[in-house]
């Protein structure tokens, strides 16, 4: 960090908290452009700057500032009167000192932005002109593209219905924006800034305080000495009052967050050409300071979501008998320790067949799944990860993050999100978020003596495997331990192995397996023992295990004594326990892609003369040793009968015509693969290894039923494209993770 | 007038080492510590300190000294650090010693290998030699790749 002045500190805090201010009084002055009150508010804030920081020496930002100034003073004075392009440009003055307060704060100085156009543009406003109102996209922005993370650069040519965008109605008793204004300068006389850092110290130490308490009310309840129980008593009431004092100052209202959306909406609306009305209500409700950081982006998202998506163009709503102006409303109340988001917009909804065709176009469902599927379940399917793809990133909305994202980032901090959408009428977005996020519900495990905490959140079930192996136990392909849970192989991390814990002292194995789930997979995770659950207040790490991605803080147990809190997804990342995502797409995917370098997990088998080939594990069910005596016939196909119905063989070593070079006295060894839905058995010669490595495919020759090739365990080893060599093999079989024909728009 | 400094004496694997007094928050019977795998060497684990969450580093790997093995009771010292208190291991803990910049001399050459950069100083005291520790190089341990 730059050695700051506490001068500019202060300079920088203040002038952020003016402009959040800006942006909705902006937004408000478009709906009545000759509030005098308003104008004078936003000339007063503007002055304020340009006068600290001439002051302070920022020479750039006092020229801006300054401009702004200008244009600003005849409006506030109704010698001039206020033009959508003027709101346009000023909205790009805010942009502009945000930029630059952002270099201010990084580097100290003003950064390389040139505003000189921009404060051009202001001048020749002021003077009564649109004079020099540049093209579109040929205003000055500044270099370091701070401004275009702020949101979307509105062309200063605005398109004309600009006081019908981005309306904001507040429905708490119809108080305006102003008056708001107004009480919030009354309120600073008895308000005080606090650094954040204290606040989680103090917080730290009232958990510490509460432990100290319980101890004491334990010792004092076995004394049986009248006057220490009655001051234990008082301890206790006033602790428990003091925890809850100090967990509300790091509480803030969500109002906070909400500030921005209605510029984000005004700006996004006048950019795709849609009329929205943002109506909030419940901007009161207050939840932790972090949790509102953690839940800034996602809200931000799926409001642009709303707005680029969700409405419909305004002649195709006239046409539908709606109003033309969509209605985002955003709602947010407490229920049951939780707070309650909702984003409800009146648009076309969410197109259950769109979704359908994009989810088999992306291939995150099979036929058979999406014909399955209800209208509702089809809905949830925007959430799966891949279903935002580049195709829609390049329009506004979208900066690569999907749904997907938005879901797991609620997820990671104990939330949960759900859609409910009715075609034609509009969709509801419902998030519920925990109030505090420094105390989070957690599963305690033991290995080898030591406790460790896992997160409800990434928790699915808890199995007990039998002990000794077989298949209710826990067995091993090739040393990898699996697990089956109702018919699926789960792969498994022993815990103890993971953190080189050492062998069990009694040599007795694990057999408590937690369930868990990361990016979308899941994994079990043998533990020595389940204690149980319980709340516990996360702790960051000190700088010397900052490093070690498996731990995401710690806590302190009930006893005093300290426990490591396992971070899932670093762990998974860690046993390379859920290989990469695209493993599973790979035969799909791979044909276009020259090479790719990813970690795959991969099963190596042996097939006749052709040698090693590999099969992505992801793809594979099962592995089973099939009785030769047990392969029966069904017209003219090699079959056995397997779990209740019929498996079709394919004998590998004839699909790529090779001669077979098994050992007849031994069973048959068949890769059970899943394909769609229905198994379908691959008969190998030998299955070697299962290889978990950075593949660098090839593609030295050109064979159908080759994805290409890689160097596995130093040898060249073929990736087969299973999915085609299946097709090939048994073309009755229904067409399995179907790749329709593109052209969705969701 | 020669510089005087105020040195906390702890005794660690045979060694009399001092520790600037200004960098010492406070001294601790031996600690309950949770053992953190896969971190460095010199984590040995991390305490309780009201609530805080503490690294401990056993500074023996650092100086080259072998596990401790006598099995007595340790102490710790917990040493200020820009980015929050770290404790430190050690075998016990002497007087606070007001040592004469002067008497100070560079570790001998025989003192060799990773100890010789903790250890910039070595104090002649009248009964025996005190070696200056460089707390802030002592807890820089790097984290794990």
């Amino acid at each position: 960090m730059h050695d700051m002045d506490d001068v500019v500190r202060e300079f920088l805090v203040e002038s952020h908290e003016g402009l959040d201010r800006l942006d909705q009084d902006f937004v408000a002055l478009e709906q009545r452009p000759g509030d005098r009150a308003l104008l004078g508010a936003i000339f007063r804030c503007i002055h304020t700057i340009k006068g600290t920081c001439g002051f302070l020496g920022f020479a750039k930002l006092e020229e801006v500032a300054h401009a702004g100034e200008t244009l600003l003073a005849p409006l506030r004075d109704g010698t001039l009167a206020l033009t959508p392009a003027m709101t346009t440009a000023l909205l790009r003055l805010v942009d502009a000192i945000r930029a630059i307060l952002a270099a201010i704060e990084a580097s100290g100085a003003e950064g390389d932005g040139d505003y000189a156009a921009l404060a051009g543009e202001l001048l020749a406003l002021a003077e009564g002109g649109p004079a020099a109102a540049p093209a579109p996209g040929a205003g000055p922005e500044p270099a370091t593209g701070a401004v275009a993370a702020a949101g979307p650069v509105v062309p200063a040519a605005a398109p004309a219905p600009a006081a019908e965008v981005g309306v904001v109605e507040r429905r708490q008793g119809g108080r305006r924006e102003s008056d708001r204004a107004a009480e919030g300068h009354a309120v600073t006389d008895t308000t005080i800034r606090v650094d954040v850092g204290l606040l989680d110290r103090l917080m730290n130490l009232v958990g510490e305080l509460v432990l100290a308490r319980n101890q004491i009310l334990q010792v004092a309840a076995a004394r049986e000495d009248g006057v220490l129980v009655a001051a234990t008593q008082r301890l206790h009431h006033i602790t428990t009052e003091l925890q809850e004092g100090v967990m509300k100052t790091r509480m803030q209202p969500i109002g906070h967050v909400w500030n921005r959306f209605p510029r984000v909406v005004r700006d996004l609306g006048l950019a795709c050409g849609k009329q929205v009305r943002l109506e909030m209500e419940g901007e009161e409700t207050e939840l932790d300071k972090s949790l509102l950081e953690a839940i800034k982006d996602p809200l931000t998202h799926i409001v642009r979501n709303s707005v680029d998506h969700g409405f419909e163009a305004p002649e195709v709503r006239v046409a539908a008998g709606k109003p033309p102006h969509g209605t985002l409303r955003l709602r947010a109340w407490h229920e049951g320790g939780q707070v309650n988001i909702e984003i409800r917009d009146d648009g076309g909804g969410i197109h259950p067949e769109r979704v359908k065709a994009k989810a088999l176009e992306k291939g995150l469902v099979t036929a058979e799944q999406a014909a399955r599927l209800g209208e509702r379940e089809l809905q949830q399917l925007i959430f799966l990860p891949g279903f935002s793809t580049a195709e829609r990133v390049s329009n506004i909305s979208g900066r690569g993050v999907g749904m997907d994202v938005v879901k797991t980032n609620i997820e990671r901090i104990g939330g949960t999100v759900d859609v409910q959408s009715t075609v034609g009428a509009g969709t509801v977005l419902r998030l519920t978020i925990p109030l505090t996020l420094a105390i989070v519900p957690a599963l305690l495990v033991s290995a080898r003596g030591e406790r460790f905490a896992i997160p409800q959140a990434s928790l699915v079930e808890l199995v007990r495997a039998e002990a000794g192996g077989g298949a209710r136990g826990i067995e091993r392909l090739h040393g990898a331990p699996v697990f089956r849970l109702r018919g699926r192989l789960l792969p498994l991390v022993v815990l103890a192995d993971e953190l080189g814990l050492g062998p069990a002292p009694d040599g007795r194995e694990a057999t408590s397996i937690v369930v868990l789930h990361a990016d979308g997979r899941q994994f079990g995770l043998v533990v020595d023992a389940i204690s149980d659950s319980q709340e516990i207040v996360v702790k960051p790490l000190g700088a010397h295990l900052k490093g070690l991605p498996v731990f995401a803080g710690a806590t302190i147990m009930g006893d005093g004594a300290v426990a490591l809190i396992l971070d899932v997804p670093g762990l998974a990342q860690r046993a390379r326990v859920l290989g990469d995502r695209a493993a599973e797409a790979l035969p799909a995917r791979a044909a276009g892609a020259g090479a790719a370098r990813d970690r795959h997990t991969l099963l190596v088998v042996r097939v006749g003369a052709r040698g090693r080939v590999a099969i992505p594990l992801a793809d594979v069910q099962r592995l089973e040793e099939i009785p030769r005596d047990r392969v029966e016939w069904a017209g003219n196909r090699e079959v056995a009968q397997y779990r209740g119905g019929i498996l079709p063989l394919v004998r590998l070593s004839a699909a790529l015509g090779v001669p077979a070079a098994d050992d007849p006295a031994r069973p048959l060894p068949v890769v059970v693969y899943r394909h769609g839905d229905r198994p379908v058995g691959l008969v190998v010669d030998t299955i070697v290894d299962i290889v978990e490595e950075a593949v660098q495919l090839e593609r030295p020759v050109e064979q159908p039923d080759l994805v290409g090739s890689a160097i596995i365990q130093q040898r060249v080893t073929d990736l087969l494209d299973i999915e085609a060599i299946v097709r090939a093999a048994c073309p009755w079989l229904p067409a399995a993770p179907a790749r329709l024909p593109a052209e969705v728009a969701a | 007038m020669s510089a005087r400094r105020q040195l906390c004496t702890v005794r660690l694997g045979g060694l009399d080492l001092g520790v600037d007094v200004t960098g010492v928050q406070e001294v601790l019977r031996e600690q309950r510590v949770t053992r953190v795998p896969l971190a460095d060497a010199a984590v040995h684990g991390l305490i309780n300190l009201r609530g805080q969450i503490v690294t401990a580093l056993d500074l023996r790997p650092r100086l080259g000294l072998p596990p401790r093995t006598d099995g007595g009771p340790g102490m710790t010292i917990v040493l200020r650090h820009d980015d929050g208190p770290v404790a430190v291991l050690v075998d016990e803990i002497g007087d606070v010693l007001e040592v004469d910049a002067d008497a100070c001399e560079p570790p001998p050459e025989t003192l060799q290998g990773p100890a010789r950069e903790l250890l910039p100083g070595a104090y002649k005291l009248p009964d025996r030699l005190l070696l200056l520790l460089d707390t802030a190089r002592a807890i820089a341990v790097g984290t794990p790749a």
